[in-house]
């Protein structure tokens, strides 16, 4: 993995009073994204709005696409083309980009999409927030992949979060989403941008040997395979059909079973040094608190109340989403009275937590429809029926 | 050339006797095959029937290749999903084998990261025409840098012959059990008014004009659109009891007039009609990146920083 310094042409560097989609830009433009397509959408706009006024002075390309569909067709084509490349869009709009992300997955290419989430199904509340799409970022697609999915609680971590999912894309060569919602999206809070210098990116893992003997899906000892780009002279090949170390189709069970597990691999056997949960007294704690996005925040008053009312409560805020923290989870589940889930939907990122827990300490949901964060009264009303 | 007169038309313009070469004669197989430089050849023998129009349209794409000057390592082919999509998957060029409908969005993400570029989109009348038909609009109007060779076989083949966006009213095909009672496209109309700068059709067999079309569109900047109308002989062929491949290619090739700079608003095809070809449009016209670059420049001045290959 070749670290590189951020190029100071994209880093507006200082302290700003940002929102959290203005953020999710000015993280990319950091990072050293220098194509965007995007199509409006409410909550998500403002991003493809920044990108687009910010661009010129930094030089790349932000093209308003004429649909989704073409939005992240055009993200695959250029990620290949050479460049690191963004989308932002939400509910309906990611809806359309579902079956692109599977080819992004197959054809192993990095790529950053941003989702601020509203409510849905459907049109739903365009102005509202949710957190609705959480399951739909990690099975959306058909078929068997891995993506990697985080969740920023502030405008700061939108922009934080946005340079990291560049980074864990280049090195893993997989679509990584920034999953944040109207709430975090809109909110307008302090957002420092250090000096470039300070902005460590990966590079690309480029191929760099003779041109007959480059495979581009030949896992390298980290497992990834190395990339080049159109215009290199490899003359090589890839698709969306299940394929050989060559990129050549190969249609039977067996192929099928190398590629696959490739691409789950990948993500699985490193999702140790991909994942960062925020821990607060999980060690002395009877009850814990799981929750992610602005609805962390929600919690933080919930969980004063308990401690003020003696409950012994501890939290986690996943930074992570996906690939999900399973071992931290399991592990409590022995030493625990029960985790606490609230989010904004009908019960989403609960049943992963449930899966791992393994009827090992109980896990009770705290649901919330979308429209609107929790009433903390809510979840501490959980946290003390839980503590009984 | 057997079994087979040339056009006195087409005969004027020869240079090479065999504009219309039976596609038997350069066999893949062959093994000083001319164009094994630039097919895969170890991917060989293809998928497509015997007597399938698609591979007499990649030879013109070789061709064509080969002809051009062009950098070779600096042109990339895209292909969507279908009989036709598999094309990127036969060519030894940066080739990608992308999703149904949308090779040209692909294409637009790979020609703006990499503008040295020469981006070919190759692919089928339903997967450029009916499911991506709205990236077709809209890259010809924004007068995107790229060449689409849209291969014709009126019907949607790789899924076994259904109707299309482009069957002719009144053909059989397998979800228009009792024929075709929609209106089709006429797809030179619909590209020259989305705002494409060159727009050709043929059929299969003027092997040597789709390769002259291909040069010239290789020879210009902006939104090229080539239609080659190819019969599918398994379905489109058999399910209209149209003959074999080779007389369908013949068929196709006697019933076209070649009528270039005709008004594409009459280009309509009937159900075993008369098929006009040539070349309809050919005209200049700033590019996307022309027009944002142009555009960016002279609103902001020196603090625009300029994108891409420069022209000038
Ligand atoms: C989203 C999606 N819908 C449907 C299909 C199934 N499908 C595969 S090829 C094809 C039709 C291809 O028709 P065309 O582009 O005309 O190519 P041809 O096979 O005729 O050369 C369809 C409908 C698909 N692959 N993806
Ligand atoms: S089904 Fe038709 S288009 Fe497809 S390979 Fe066979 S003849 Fe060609
Ligand atoms: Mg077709």
């Amino acid at each position: 993995m070749k670290k590189v310094k951020a190029d100071p042409k994209g880093v507006l560097t200082g302290a700003h009073y940002f929102d959290g989609d203005y953020a999710l830009a000015e993280g990319a433009l950091a990072a050293g994204c220098r194509f965007f397509a995007g199509y409006p959408i409410t909550p998500s706009t403002e991003t493809a709005e920044r990108f687009s006024e910010r661009i010129p002075y930094v030089g790349g390309v932000f093209i308003q696409m004429e649909d989704e569909l073409g939005s992240i067709a055009a993200l695959i084509g250029a990620s290949w083309g050479g460049k690191k490349v963004m989308t932002v869009t939400s509910g309906p709009g990611f809806s359309l980009m579902m079956e692109n992300i599977g080819l992004a997955c197959m054809m192993e290419t990095p790529l950053v999409i941003a989702n601020v989430q509203r409510g849905g199904p459907s049109t739903g509340l365009p102005t509202l927030t949710g957190q609705q799409d959480m399951m739909q970022v990690k099975w959306g697609s058909h078929g068997d992949y891995e993506i990697i999915a985080l969740s920023p609680d502030s405008p700061q971590e939108c922009f934080d979060l946005t340079i990291e999912a560049f980074n864990l894309s280049e090195i893993y060569r997989v679509p990584a989403f920034v999953m944040t919602d109207e709430c975090v999206g809109h909110m307008h809070e302090k957002v420092v941008i250090p000096p470039a210098e300070e902005i460590e990116l990966v590079e690309r893992k480029w191929y760099k040997g003779p041109k007959d003997k480059y495979l581009p899906y030949k896992p390298d000892n980290d497992m990834i395979p190395f990339m080049v780009k159109a215009g290199d002279g490899y003359r090589f090949h890839t698709t969306g059909l299940t394929h050989d170390e060559r990129g050549y189709p190969v249609i039977n069970a067996e192929c099928q079973d190398v590629c696959v597990r490739h691409l789950v691999d990948k993500i699985k056997m490193n999702a140790d040094k991909i994942i960062r949960i925020e821990e607060n007294q999980t060690d002395t704690a009877e009850i814990v608190v799981i929750s992610y996005g602005i609805t962390s925040r929600v919690t933080t008053r919930a969980v004063h109340k308990a401690k003020k009312a003696g409950i012994k409560i501890g939290t986690i805020r996943l930074i992570t989403i996906w690939p999900f923290p399973e071992k931290r989870i399991k592990e409590l589940a022995k030493t625990i009275k029960a985790f606490i889930v609230p989010e904004i939907n009908y019960g989403q990122v609960v049943l992963e937590v449930e899966r791992c827990a393994k009827g090992q300490a109980p896990v009770i949901h705290v649901p919330h429809c979308g429209g609107w964060v929790h009433d903390p009264v809510d979840i501490f009303n959980a946290i003390k029926e839980a503590s009984k | 050339m057997k079994d087979f007169e040339m056009k006195e038309e087409d005969r004027d313009e020869k240079n090479d006797p065999d504009d219309a070469r039976h596609p038997d004669d350069v066999h893949p197989d062959d093994e000083s095959h001319p164009m094994e430089e630039l097919l895969r050849m170890d991917r060989i023998p293809h998928i497509w029937c015997p007597g399938c129009g698609i591979g007499t349209v990649v030879t013109s794409f070789v061709e064509a290749l080969r002809k051009s000057e062009i950098d070779l390592d600096k042109t990339a082919v895209v292909s969507g999903i279908g009989c036709s999509g598999r094309v990127a998957g036969y060519i030894k060029l940066d080739s990608f084998h992308t999703t149904h409908g949308r090779a040209v969005p692909f294409a637009t993400g790979l020609k703006l990261a990499n503008p040295e570029l020469k981006v070919v989109v190759f692919s089928g009348d339903g997967d450029i025409a009916g499911i991506g038909g709205n990236h077709l609009i809209h890259a010809a109007r924004r007068n995107m840098d790229l060449m689409i060779i849209c291969v014709n076989n009126f019907n949607y083949a790789m899924t076994g012959g259904q109707v299309a966006a482009t069957t002719p009213t009144g053909a059989n095909a397998s979800t228009a059990p009792y024929g075709n009672f929609e209106y089709p496209f006429s797809l030179p109309y619909l590209a020259e008014a989305s705002g494409a700068t060159y727009v050709a059709r043929w059929t299969a067999l003027h092997l040597r004009r789709v390769t002259k079309s291909i040069q010239e569109a290789f020879g210009k900047r902006g939104f090229s659109f080539i239609e080659v109308i190819t019969p599918c002989v398994t379905l489109y062929a058999r399910r209209n009891r149209l003959g074999d491949g080779l007389n369908l290619l013949k068929y196709y090739y006697e019933k076209s007039e070649i009528q270039h700079g005709a008004d594409t608003r009459t280009l309509d095809i009937s159900y075993q009609g008369k098929l006009t070809v040539g070349k309809f449009v050919d005209k200049e016209k700033p590019t996307f990146l022309d027009c944002m670059n142009e555009h960016l420049a002279r609103v902001l001045g020196d603090k625009y920083r300029f994108y891409g290959v420069s022209h000038d």
